[in-house]
Parts: C-alpha cells; sequence; structure tokens
C-alpha cells in the first residue's frame, strides 16, 4: 500500500509543468468551492444497533472539533452531522472505524426525502381523524342501532353528522382530488365511486336527520374513509420506504472528482467540473467523467461498461469514459465531458424512455376497478331508477336505496386488498434483501418465464481467483506473491491472497516498484523478477485472464477465473427446477463464458453480445410471447434491463443500471431471486383472492342494498369484515 | 337521559384531546426514528444532568 501512495504522490508532480493545461483562474474558484462544502454531513451505519451504537458514534463525532451537532436516526441507519467546513466525511469515518463502525458517505442533496415524507404526514393526520370520529360516530350508531328513538335518535345523529361532515370534508381530500382529475380526463378511476359514495351518504344522512328518518350513513362515510386511507398509507409507506432505500443507495457514491488546479489538488462534486478541467484519477477509483488522459500509465477495468473481464492497458492519449476502474497507476484525464453530458449519463436518459414503457402495464388493480367502477354506477342507478318506478316517485326513498348500494359496492376492501398484499411481500423480501423500486414489479415477476443472466458482475463476482495455483512451483509463486503484495491491482491481489491460502511465505525479494500499466518489478536472489503484462515479461500470452512471471530467463503464466457470486449455483438451480428457462448473454470473449455456462448448468449461453445486441434477444424473446426476467448489472445491460418484462440488479451495479431495474438485489448473495419469484407468484395468488373474498362480500350484501334491506348496521358489519378478511390474507404470504 | 349532556362532551373531549396529543407528536416529528428513540431510553449519557 505503501508503494501506491508513493506512486500517487509522483504522479501529481508532472501536472504543474503544464501550467499550459490549467486555463482557470485558479484562487477564486479554490475559494468559492471551498465556501460551498460547509454545512451537514450524512454518513449511512449499515452495521448501527442498539442504544450502545448511538452513543458512542454521537460521543465520537461531537468531540471533533468543529462539529455542532450530531444526531443518529437508528430507523434509517443514519448519522447526519451539522460541522464547519473543515471537517470532512473522510475524517469522520476514519473516527467511526477506529471505534468499529462501518461508515459511508451519503450525497445529502440526492437525500430528498422532504416531499415524500410530507405527503405521508399528510396521510397519516388524515388517517388519524377518521379513526377518531370513526370511534366516536360508532359509539353513538351503536345506541341508535340497539334501538334509541325519536329525539334521543335525532340528537345522536346530530352529533354524528357534526363529528362526521368536517372530518369527510378533511380526510376524503385526497380521493377528492384524485376523482377530479379522472373525471376532467374523461375516466371512471376508482375515486370516482368513492367520492360519489362518500358525498351521497352524507348529504342523505344529512337530509334525513333533518327529516328525522331511521337511517342515517354517517358511519359508513367515516368508516369507508378510514379504511380507503389505511389502504393509501400502505401504498405510500412500500412506496417512500423503497424510494428512499433507493436513493441512499445513489447517494452513496457521492459524485467526486479530484480537480488538479494550479497544480492543486481539489476535491469538488462532479456537478462543477467543466470540459477542458484536469481531473486525476487514482488506482482503485471510479472514472468520474468522460476524457482522454494526458498523463500517466496504468489498465482500466471496463467490464461494468462492456461486460469483458480483462483489463485493457491505457496510457497517454486513451479515451476514457465515466464508470471505468482505474486499476494500477494514477492517471490525468483532461475532461471532455461531465455530468449530465457524460456517456454514463447519457445511457441513464435512454433508461428513462424505455421506463415510460413499463409504466403501460395495466396492473391487477387496474384491470379489477376498469372492470368494478362502470358496474357500481350502473347497479346504483338503477337501482335508484326501479324504486323510483316502484314506489311512484318517492325520491327520498330510491336515492336512500341508491346510497345504501354506493356504500355497499364500495371498494373498502378492493382498496385494502392490494397495498395489504404488496406491503407484506415486499416487507418479506426486504428482509431477504431485495428492494422492490417499482409497483407492479411483483405482478410481473410472477409471470415470468424466461430468465436471462448476465456473466460479469451478475453470476460472477468480477473478482479474480487463480486457477490451479497449487500445480505451479513453490518457489515461482512464493516470488509472485511477492512482487504481488506490493501492488493494488487485482490480479496481483487475487495472486497474493492464493499463494497465503496455499500456506506459502512470500519470497524474499528485494527493490520492489510497481511500473504502471506493465507490471511490477523487484530483484530476487540478484537477478530481475517481473511480474505483471505479456510482453513485458517477454512472455507468449494464453487465450485467459493471466498475469505473467518472468523469474530467471523463464516465463510462467497464471491464469485466473472470476469468482462466482454467492448462490449463483442455487440460484439457476432453483430458478430450472421452477420451470423457467435460463440463458446467459455476456459481452466476454467466449472461453470464460462457456465455462461458466458449463459450471452452472445453463444450456442456452451467447458470448461477445454487443449492449444492442442484449437489448435485441430480449425482444426476440418478448415477441417470442415470452415474459423475460433480465439479471444483469452494467452499462452493457442497461438496454436489456429497462427491455426486459421486469429486472433485477444487484446494489454493486451501476447506477444506470440500479434506476433501469425494477428490484435491486442488497445482500451478495443472488440465491433470493429465485424466493422472490415464488413469492411474488404468491403474492399476485393472494390478490386474486382478496379480490374474490371482497367480491364475495358484495354478492352477498348488493342484494341485500337493492331491495332495500340494508341497514346501516348492515353495511357498517360488511365493510369492516372484509376490510379484515384481506388484510388477514395478505399476512398469509410466507 | 340527563346524563348524555355530560358524557357526550365528556367523550368527545377525552377523544380530542388524543387526537390533538397525536397531531403534536406528528408535527414535532416523533415518529422519525421510532427506533432509536426505543433504544435512546436505555443510554445513561444524560442520567445526570439533560442535554445542554
Amino acid at each position: 500500500m505503501a508503494l501506491a501512495e508513493d506512486f500517487a504522490d509522483s504522479g501529481r508532480a508532472p501536472v504543474s509543468a503544464c501550467p499550459a493545461c490549467v486555463v482557470v483562474p485558479a484562487a477564486e474558484r479554490i475559494a468559492a468551492l471551498r465556501a460551498d462544502r460547509a454545512g451537514r454531513i450524512v454518513l449511512s451505519l449499515p452495521n448501527a444497533g442498539g442504544a450502545q451504537s448511538i452513543s458512542t458514534v454521537e460521543a465520537a463525532v461531537q468531540a471533533v472539533p468543529g462539529v455542532i451537532s450530531a444526531r443518529v436516526n437508528l430507523t434509517l441507519k443514519r448519522v447526519s452531522v451539522e460541522a464547519e467546513p473543515s471537517v470532512t466525511a473522510a475524517q469522520l469515518i476514519e473516527l467511526l472505524a477506529s471505534h468499529g463502525q462501518e461508515a459511508h458517505e451519503l450525497d445529502p442533496g440526492l437525500l430528498s426525502v422532504t416531499e415524500t415524507d410530507r405527503q405521508g404526514r399528510e396521510l397519516l393526520m388524515r388517517l388519524g381523524v377518521a379513526f377518531f370520529s370513526m370511534m366516536n360516530v360508532m359509539l353513538l350508531s351503536v345506541a341508535v342501532w340497539s334501538g334509541a328513538e325519536d329525539a334521543t335518535r335525532d340528537l345522536f345523529h346530530w352529533i354524528s353528522g357534526a363529528i362526521a361532515l368536517p372530518t369527510v370534508i378533511f380526510a376524503g381530500q385526497p380521493f377528492f382530488k384524485s376523482a377530479w382529475a379522472s373525471l376532467r380526463q374523461g375516466r371512471l378511476g376508482m375515486d370516482v365511486p368513492i367520492s360519489l359514495a362518500l358525498i351521497l351518504a352524507s348529504s342523505i344522512s344529512v337530509y334525513e336527520t333533518a327529516m328525522s328518518g331511521h337511517h342515517a350513513y354517517f358511519d359508513a362515510a367515516v368508516m369507508l374513509a378510514f379504511f380507503l386511507l389505511l389502504g393509501r398509507y400502505l401504498d405510500h409507506r412500500t412506496r417512500a420506504v423503497a424510494r428512499s432505500a433507493a436513493e441512499e443507495l445513489a447517494a452513496l457514491e457521492v459524485p467526486r472528482a479530484v480537480l488538479l488546479v494550479d497544480g492543486a489538488e481539489l476535491e469538488m462534486p462532479i456537478a462543477e467540473v467543466q470540459p477542458g478541467d484536469l481531473v486525476l484519477v487514482r488506482p482503485g477509483a471510479r472514472m468520474p467523467v468522460d476524457g482522454v488522459v494526458i498523463h500517466g500509465a496504468s489498465e482500466l477495468d471496463r467490464s461494468l461498461l462492456t461486460g469483458e473481464s480483462l483489463p485493457v492497458p491505457a496510457g497517454e492519449g486513451t479515451v476514457v469514459s465515466a464508470g471505468e476502474v482505474n486499476l494500477t497507476g494514477p492517471l490525468t484525464v483532461q475532461v471532455t465531458a461531465a455530468g449530465k453530458e457524460s456517456s454514463l449519463h447519457r445511457m441513464a436518459d435512454l433508461v428513462a424512455v424505455a421506463e415510460g414503457a413499463k409504466t403501460r402495464y395495466t396492473s391487477l388493480a387496474d384491470r379489477a376497478s376498469r372492470l368494478y367502477s362502470p358496474l357500481v354506477h350502473i347497479l346504483s342507478f338503477s337501482a335508484f331508477g326501479y324504486w323510483m318506478w316502484a314506489t311512484g316517485g318517492d325520491v327520498r326513498y330510491a336515492i336512500n336505496i341508491s346510497a345504501a348500494v354506493l356504500i355497499i359496492t364500495c371498494p373498502c376492501a378492493l382498496g385494502l386488498a392490494v397495498p395489504a398484499v404488496i406491503t407484506s411481500a415486499s416487507g418479506r423480501l426486504f428482509r431477504k434483501g431485495l428492494l422492490i423500486k417499482h409497483g407492479t414489479a411483483l405482478e410481473r415477476l410472477a409471470e415470468v418465464d424466461t430468465v436471462v443472466f448476465d456473466k460479469t458482475g451478475t453470476l460472477t463476482l468480477g473478482a479474480p481467483e487463480p486457477v490451479a495455483l497449487a500445480d505451479q512451483p513453490r518457489d515461482a509463486v512464493a516470488v509472485a506473491a511477492a512482487l504481488a503484495a506490493g501492488s493494488s491491482h487485482p490480479l496481483a491481489r487475487a495472486l497474493a491472497d492464493g499463494a497465503r491460502a496455499l500456506g506459502l511465505a512470500p519470497a524474499d525479494v528485494t527493490g520492489i516498484r510497481e511500473i504502471p500499466g506493465q507490471g511490477i518489478e523487484g530483484a530476487y536472489r540478484g537477478a530481475r523478477v517481473r511480474l505483471g503484462r505479456a510482453d513485458w515479461c517477454g512472455a507468449e500470452p494464453v487465450a485467459a485472464t493471466a498475469t505473467y512471471l518472468a523469474l530467471g530467463g523463464e516465463t510462467r503464466a497464471f491464469s485466473f477465473t472470476d469468482r462466482l457470486r454467492p448462490g449463483a449455483e442455487a440460484a439457476v438451480k432453483a430458478l430450472k427446477a421452477a420451470g423457467l428457462q435460463v440463458e446467459l448473454l455476456s459481452g466476454d470473449a467466449e472461453a470464460p463464458v462457456r465455462d461458466l455456462a458449463d459450471r452452472l448448468g445453463i444450456p442456452r449461453w451467447q458470448a461477445g453480445v454487443l449492449p444492442a445486441e442484449k437489448a435485441a434477444r430480449v425482444a426476440a424473446l418478448a415477441a417470442e410471447g415470452r415474459k423475460v426476467l433480465m439479471v444483469g448489472d452494467g452499462l452493457n445491460d442497461t438496454a436489456a434491463l429497462a427491455a426486459a418484462h421486469v429486472s433485477i440488479s444487484p446494489a454493486s451495479a451501476l447506477d444506470a443500471a440500479r434506476v433501469a431495474s425494477d428490484i435491486v438485489l442488497l445482500g451478495q448473495d443472488i440465491a433470493p431471486i429465485s424466493d422472490a419469484v415464488r413469492i411474488s407468484r404468491q403474492a399476485t395468488r393472494r390478490m386474486i383472492e382478496n379480490f374474490l373474498i371482497s367480491g364475495g362480500y358484495n354478492v352477498i350484501a348488493v342484494p341485500l342494498a337493492l331491495i332495500g334491506h340494508a341497514t346501516p348496521l348492515a353495511a357498517a358489519l360488511a365493510m369492516s369484515l372484509s376490510s379484515i378478511t384481506v388484510s388477514l390474507n395478505a399476512m398469509r404470504l410466507k | 337521559m340527563e346524563i348524555l349532556a355530560i358524557l357526550i362532551p365528556v367523550s368527545l373531549l377525552l377523544g380530542g384531546i388524543g387526537l390533538a396529543a397525536f397531531f403534536w407528536a406528528m408535527r414535532t416529528k416523533q415518529f422519525d426514528d421510532p427506533e432509536g428513540d426505543a433504544n435512546r431510553i436505555l443510554t445513561r449519557d444524560w442520567d445526570d444532568r439533560p442535554k445542554p
């Protein structure tokens, strides 16, 4: 590690030798940028839990000079720190690490929870009011049901009305608004009959009370409002949880670039990098911008962009794109496009277009309401018409009946049926490490019959593992391990780890130095030894990912294979057992792809696939009438992810890929994918059951209402019983 | 039945107090971190004197 830092140091020096490259009035810009950095730092604490961690973290952070306040939020597992500009996130992360707390910086700008927060609080407020009135009106109604008469009944009705009317006006607003919006577009949504029922029930009750009638539906109106708001709130909460978790994933990658201004290094947000600026990219860091290398030599890992697992060399003049990972040496890059202009962002924009196609999917709830709401209106109006005719023009009686029909048929349980199942299913999947980002993703996942996997980074970890290291001569491995220990190149690290696992001590190699973009060199028993690229070591390249050792006039190749993601075997096996067709599409070379397909037992695979070909293959499968689940992580998968019926990406995926996918796999283990398919099928079944249950209640209650025998008591019973039954059924998910 | 003149206002008042308490709790963001609050009661940091 010390070596790598040395190179980082030496990498800085030549830049000031190129003053012409730096055209920006430096001092002003530095001052302006430093001033912006004051304020709030938000860190994510994934392992925080228990009272002890609150005390430890808050005490430790508050002890730092310059920190004004620190507060841990254990529910979100975050700490937010108000501090002076001198305090940096890196400093706090290091401090917390020394106290045994893992911490990651979050971009506070991306955590825009306020808007959803406000909506959620508003809904909860309305729910609270509806609950309060429902309980009070219910108490009064019990007295009426059990036989209060004349003046007492009227008094109770008046009091109920005084409580219920303001409640309906306040709590019903979300329904009134969306009903009005859908009416203006000339459609009959689910909210139109709801609003109609609320308004009609309240006004007929006021009229009945004024005429000192027997039946008032104040209790039904507030109960309706309460149960429907409950469904709305559950729905909102599921979405808010998914959104905030997705935001956190995005915020984890704080987009910062190290800018070189007049030879000075300055860390700043990517949004402020301009074309023409010089950016330093250290080994192990991801390219923040598109640009051209003007200084340094290194290797680049392009697997997230193209799927190839083999690193490519980079030197002066190499064109780099945002998202590539710099492996060995520090690179100075002149920016050609940054932020919204970069290739990464343009790809994300393409995805946004594809996203629109997915919203065209009609969910079960939509289909149910499309069937349901005309039926409700027709029933209610025909009841009105029939009783007008049968009673010879008794408007009061006819309106009463049609209000009763509306209240009973109102989709109270229907409004709960889907949100309750989705809340329960996504909670269960979240515990298994799957984040459902899209509302209809579960339903779409249940329909899937084909699974298409990407290779690098999805089925494999994108981390190399040495092949048959034990078969190599022990002294050669020992020398290679000694050389490899001095580098942070992934192949070198894997080699050093592999030697350690074999119990081999590194040989006594002196004078180790890393040549960026080439390899590592040292002296062993007086002779020069090299570990690195084939041409540099004078070796014949082999047809696999490999590094080469030049030792005493001889060369030796160490080849590597990509490490399998944990649970990959189990996931493929379970998916095949569930009757799904599994395919593998990779941008990598043929040999490693065939190898992996054989290892996992995937019969259909294709290597060297271009991004557009991936999307085309998914589209071709869709044209055959297949519902495709795409699992992928790279930029080369994004188009396919967006084109698939439903898509999953691991949390390690590129931001653009995560945005394009409907479900994000939070853990490293990929096995939960098969659980997700199973749970989603179960959830869809529960939803249909719930529709049938609430339909069943209607089949019994509607005829009663139509012939004029529905009392407010019957309406209240049908409504609460069906709501409770569907909620319980939703919780049966396993 | 005269008792109703007392009981109904009393029951409404009590319910109203509950509702007002709920509003207050929500406005002062007491539902933002339920898990943290449950744990904070166990810490000993400010047992001797209140947090400044």
